[in-house]
């Protein structure tokens, strides 16, 4: 059976889209950013300063052990030790669904940042939208294959209900990359039906 | 929140708090590996006519300096590291002083070979603070101008002045930029200001269960510690020295200096860590006694008396008013300004950790030093640990700050010696 597909946040495809949306020698925060994959890459290929944010211990080390500075700390506790306007971007990717409040957090993510980078899966895929229609059933994605009671997806939106907030939040969404299976779909047609994925740069309006 | 191993059980009956030389065998922290038999170094800096300028204004000098180093300078001495020791600590990080010695330097389970100042990598230094009581200068030594202990009369100190002790010491032994500085609490207090007044002067800075600046709630304590000591019969302003000033245990103060001990000493745990170690058992019956002469009846009593008692032979009571003031002035953002101007000189990696049980130096004032390292774009590692400990944490969970400690110092050193 084809499962919908969140992306993997490990992903090299990943790392490269947001990458493509940060400029060189910006200054960059990861939040979530686990073993500190991509502010490495950030780093050592585009020249930036970066700083992490990861909970898990482990992950934390790991940062560490690549030399990445990282800040272990809850995001549904928000940002509050990050100064305001401290970084150039800040990086959100595939979290927003999994944390408590993402309407807090996307306020606090202007807050220390110019810009916020944001790759969220779409919940309006035609899969999911199937799925629901034919089995009645919460659906089950591919990569994190979890019941509804056990999932770390807390939040379903889909690219129409992420645009609405932002509108009404007031934040200008600069770009928005509509992902399908796996590859940017610029101005894709229906994006909201074929995009398993969208990545978003936001700004205050 | 978690609960002790038998392990921790052991060390915490044998050792707590700051208390240099008191900590449990090597063998009990480690695998046996140890630096071995150490001695403490003597340097005599700042003699006349290039005397110390205190922070005060006040000239003092000669001022001798003890201090122990462990593992090798390399050719190019770019494999420093300097350890800043807390309230009551000493020279004696690691090892032992002789074969028969009971006890390890206090802080031997992060300091050796294969540990996270790995002895076989780095060259290992920490020194006696100025106006402490294990070697350096301090209020028990002779005053030069009368042939006595200075007592009182010795010069006021302050953070600053001690790290100047420290970074002469530094350059005394031929090394010009540290790979690392570290400490906690009070230790860490000088890591601040060393990286805040010599920003050039290391590459990693590490800062345990430490503060910007003192707590209104620490001075407080300091103060009725400080109090204990100077209401003491005994303490006949300081001057209570008998002919053999190294001897600080035996006349003086006593009374109060064990006093003040126990008070630190409390500030130093947790209601969680009392709770479970002690909780309201009695110490020598089942039954309670209704006799207020009685004063060592709860187990924690005793275990608080058997604090104070231990740390007046080893500790002078002089040493604990100046050491205790200089704690209770620092305040980094004080001369630069704000808390930005004293840390965003510096290029160092800071790694900043706090403790969830430590009410004395609370995770508030870690993440102070945090908010003014990510806004001046510093480097910048910081993790809030979980122990039941309390302020002690630092010393006791050593395997906690390893895991974190040994690829920080790794990379660090990485980085200088490819760039």
């Amino acid at each position: 059976m084809r499962r919908y597909s969140v992306l993997d946040p490990t992903a090299a495809l990943t790392d490269r889209l947001i990458m493509n949306q940060i400029g060189e020698s910006s200054r960059v925060i990861d939040l979530g950013c686990g073993d500190g994959r991509l502010l490495c890459r950030l780093r050592d290929e585009i020249g930036c300063t970066v700083q992490g944010i990861e909970l898990d211990h482990r992950e934390v080390i790991e940062a560490i052990s690549k030399g990445m500075p990282v800040i272990q700390s809850d995001l549904d506790r928000g940002l509050k030790e990050i100064p305001e306007q401290s970084f150039d971007y800040a990086v959100l990717s595939q979290t927003l669904q999994q944390v408590r409040h993402p309407q807090e957090l996307l306020g606090e993510m202007l807050r220390v940042a110019k810009r916020a980078v944001i790759l969220v899966p779409n919940y309006g895929h035609w899969w999911i939208r199937v799925q629901i229609l034919l089995h009645g059933r919460a659906p089950i994605t591919g990569s994190l294959p979890y019941d509804w009671y056990n999932t770390p997806n807390l939040h379903f939106l889909s690219m129409i209900d992420f645009r609405e907030l932002c509108e009404q939040m007031k934040f200008k969404i600069v770009v928005e990359i509509p992902i399908i299976r796996g590859k940017a779909a610029e101005g894709a047609w229906a994006a909201n039906v074929r995009a398993d994925n969208a990545l978003y740069v936001l700004e205050h309006a | 929140m978690r609960h002790f191993t038998a392990r921790e059980e052991l060390r915490y009956q044998e050792n707590s708090a700051d208390m240099a030389s008191e900590i449990a065998p090597p063998d009990e922290i480690n695998d046996g590996l140890s630096v071995g038999i150490v001695q403490t170094q003597f340097a005599t800096l700042f003699e006349a006519p290039n005397l110390l300028t205190l922070e005060s204004g006040v000239k003092l000098g000669p001022v001798k300096v003890a201090y122990e180093s462990y593992g090798e300078l390399t050719p190019e001495k770019d494999n420093a590291i300097f350890v800043c020791h807390a309230l009551t600590g000493d020279a004696h990080v690691a090892g032992k002083h002789s074969v028969d010695s009971r006890k390890s330097g206090w802080w031997d389970g992060l300091v050796g070979p294969g540990k996270a100042l790995d002895t076989t990598k780095y060259f290992v230094v920490c020194a006696n603070v100025l106006g402490g009581c294990q070697g350096t200068t301090g209020p028990s030594c002779i005053n030069p101008e009368t042939g006595q202990p200075y007592g009182l009369k010795f010069p006021f100190i302050t953070v600053g002045d001690i790290v100047d002790v420290h970074v002469a010491l530094v350059k005394h032994l031929g090394i010009s930029r540290l790979l690392g500085l570290i400490g906690g609490s009070l230790g860490g207090m000088q890591v601040l200001d060393w990286i805040s007044r010599y920003p050039e002067m290391a590459h990693a800075a590490i800062c345990l269960a430490t503060a910007a600046k003192l707590s209104a709630q620490g001075i407080a304590f300091n103060a009725v510690g400080r109090r204990a000591i100077t209401t003491d019969p005994q303490f006949q302003h300081g001057d209570y020295y008998g002919t053999d000033a190294s001897k600080y245990g035996e006349a003086g103060p006593r009374a109060g200096l064990a006093l003040a001990r126990m008070i630190a000493h409390i500030t130093y745990l947790s209601e969680a860590s009392i709770e479970r170690k002690f909780g309201r058992d009695l110490q020598h019956s089942d039954h309670l006694a209704y006799d207020l002469q009685s004063e060592t009846e709860f187990k924690i009593e005793s275990y608080l008396h058997y604090q104070g008692k231990r740390f007046i032979e080893r500790f002078d009571a002089n040493s604990y008013l100046y050491l205790t003031r200089a704690m209770d002035y620092f305040d980094l953002a004080q001369r630069p300004g704000s808390l930005r101007e004293a840390l965003g000189q510096t290029d160092a990696r800071f790694l900043i950790t706090s403790y969830n049980s430590d009410w004395l130096f609370p995770s508030s004032q870690s993440r102070e030093i945090v908010s003014a390292l990510l806004e001046t774009h510093r480097h910048v590692t910081y993790l809030e640990l979980e122990s039941v400990f309390g302020h002690d944490s630092f010393l006791l969970e050593i395997k906690q700050l390893e895991e974190l400690v040994t690829p920080l110092l790794r990379e660090t050193y990485r980085r200088i010696r490819t760039t």
